[in-house]
């Protein structure tokens, strides 16, 4: 079965379609369950709700032929990670560890079915969203749809995939270091990470409480905003970007290795939005280097505290890599977790007064591009460097920070690898984030259109 | 706790506990913590806070 323009329609386009009754949500489910059929060596999916997410269509079918449209959601299918309960549905978190058993959906499932989407199932995930390979799960490595035999990020991995290829119209992830950003960038398509505390992590499995987000990944970044819209109950109110817009690149740390393709598309973005009239300024976030020490001294340990139980019953269950980075929080002193919290905070608001006379930062997503599965390491620039470390070095500071963060395609390597540049906001206003990024996305993307196959 | 303190005392409980895999681990965290005490330090000093602690 190949995935056709039409099976990639953004939701944006397909929602007056849908109200209209010229799409029918059943024939959408039928053809998600297809495509999800054909590629099931991806492992996109740990549980397809399939006999759901008809009897979900034929509601919707009915109430909105009654003319009870509840809004561009309705009739929608969409994937939810399975770190996020869905109420009679195990939540395994990519895990051989015995799963929740969940009687009451999570706080922001309720909120997609409040808005009509159809949870058409579960997505694959690395193991309890503790790694961006995706290569340690129960359910089999997460492929690339761009090259099989390479790691479709993670950890959200399973979100991405089905989006490239046509297994739902939009999909929702977590974020605790770059588990929506990265994937997004690795396969092609949107993902959005809002801003600390907007989305309800009630029902979703903690990596760290600290640090976890949730939000949505699509094709476009217009769906990014229906979907951010359901996921907090706003009303929609798109407004039109401030022109011309001023861009921070940071300085330094983030950006000194970046593999050369990474480099050179970045290049291209800032060259795009100049010639289109916006203004780039060099930005400094003085102690950005020091962002994977705060991040392990807060994530280990609260991880850790998570997991206390299930790794006394339940420890030869995990991967041997996750439990291990599970054991290791185990030992990190109180007065180092609380150093790293004072940091956080500094880090805060170096981000804060970066953004200061900047409408946003401008860097990349994902210094490299997907590495090939069962990689312990990347050459970047000549030198070795561990992937997790590659991966996370872009994206985990604003998990810290709770800054909003948007990953947006931006074209591909010479070997047909996509590529993503990321997008950062100032804290509680990820609305302003979004007309941003919907305003600039042609500038970044160069007008190839999303890699990850959004048809408008 | 010392940072070699602490690694040796983690390294010997994880021994007793047969995870070998964690040694190499924990010696990364130990180089890892040593930044971030230092970075610690130096954000006090530069906020003359170190001047209000014995």
């Amino acid at each position: 079965m190949s995935v056709s323009p039409a099976d990639l329609r953004s939701i944006t386009t397909l929602a007056p379609l849908i109200a209209r009754g010229e799409v029918s949500p059943t024939d959408l489910v039928r053809g998600c369950l297809g495509r999800i059929d054909a590629r099931r060596e991806l492992n996109a999916f740990i549980t397809v709700m399939a006999d759901e997410a008809l009897a979900e269509a034929r509601q919707a079918e009915r109430e909105i032929a009654q003319g009870r449209v509840r809004g561009p959601l309705h009739g929608v299918p969409v994937s939810v990670k399975d770190l996020i309960d869905v109420a009679g549905i195990p939540t395994t978190s990519g895990s051989a560890v015995p799963p929740i058993e969940p009687c009451a959906d999570a706080a922001l499932v309720a909120r997609l079915r409040e808005a009509g989407a159809i949870i058409i199932g579960k997505t694959n995930l690395h193991e309890f969203a503790f790694g961006t390979t995706s290569d340690e799960t129960a359910f089999g490595a997460v492929r690339n749809p761009f090259d099989p035999s390479r790691s479709a990020g993670g950890s959200s991995s399973g979100a991405a995939v089905a989006l490239v290829e046509g297994m739902c119209f939009g999909a929702i992830g977590t974020d605790t270091g770059g588990s929506i950003r990265i994937p997004a960038a690795a396969c092609g398509v949107v993902g959005l990470k809002p801003t600390y505390g907007e989305v309800s992590c009630d029902g979703v499995v903690p990596l760290s409480r600290t640090c976890d987000h949730a939000g949505p990944l699509t094709r476009t970044v217009a769906d990014a905003r229906l979907m951010f819209d359901a996921l907090t109950g706003r009303r929609p109110d798109s407004r039109q970007a401030p022109r011309p817009l001023t861009f921070g690149v940071p300085r330094g740390y983030l950006l000194a290795r970046l593999e050369s393709e990474v480099r050179r598309t970045l290049a291209g973005a800032r060259s795009r939005l100049a010639g289109a009239g916006h203004r780039l300024v060099d930005i400094d976030i003085p102690s950005a280097h020091i962002t994977p020490d705060v991040y392990l001294h807060i994530v280990l340990p609260e991880a850790s505290h998570y997991h206390a139980s299930t790794l006394a019953s339940h420890a030869e269950r995990y991967s041997p890599g996750v439990r291990l980075r599970l054991e290791m929080g185990r030992y990190v002193l109180a007065e180092d977790y609380l150093r790293a919290m004072d940091l956080k905070g500094r880090l805060t608001a170096q981000v804060d007064r970066a953004l200061d006379g900047c409408d946003a930062l401008l860097l990349p997503a994902l210094a490299i591009p997907a590495p090939p599965l069962g990689a312990s390491s990347v050459d970047i620039e000549g030198s070795p460097e561990p992937v997790r470390a590659a991966m996370l070095r872009l994206t985990q500071l604003f998990n810290l920070t709770g800054h909003p963060a948007i990953a947006i395609p931006a074209g591909s390597t010479s070997a047909g690898l996509p590529v993503g540049m990321q997008l950062v906001g100032r804290r509680a206003d990820t609305a302003a984030l979004l007309d941003i990024a919907e305003a600039v996305a042609p500038q970044i993307v160069g007008g190839a259109g999303s890699v990850g196959g959004g048809t408008g | 706790m010392e940072i070699t303190t602490w690694l040796r005392a983690a390294c010997a409980d994880a021994d007793t506990r047969g995870l070998t895999g964690l040694k190499p681990l924990l010696e990364a965290l130990a180089l890892s913590t040593a930044r971030l005490r230092e970075a610690d330090v130096e954000h006090r000093r530069a906020d003359g806070d170190g001047e209000r602690r014995p």
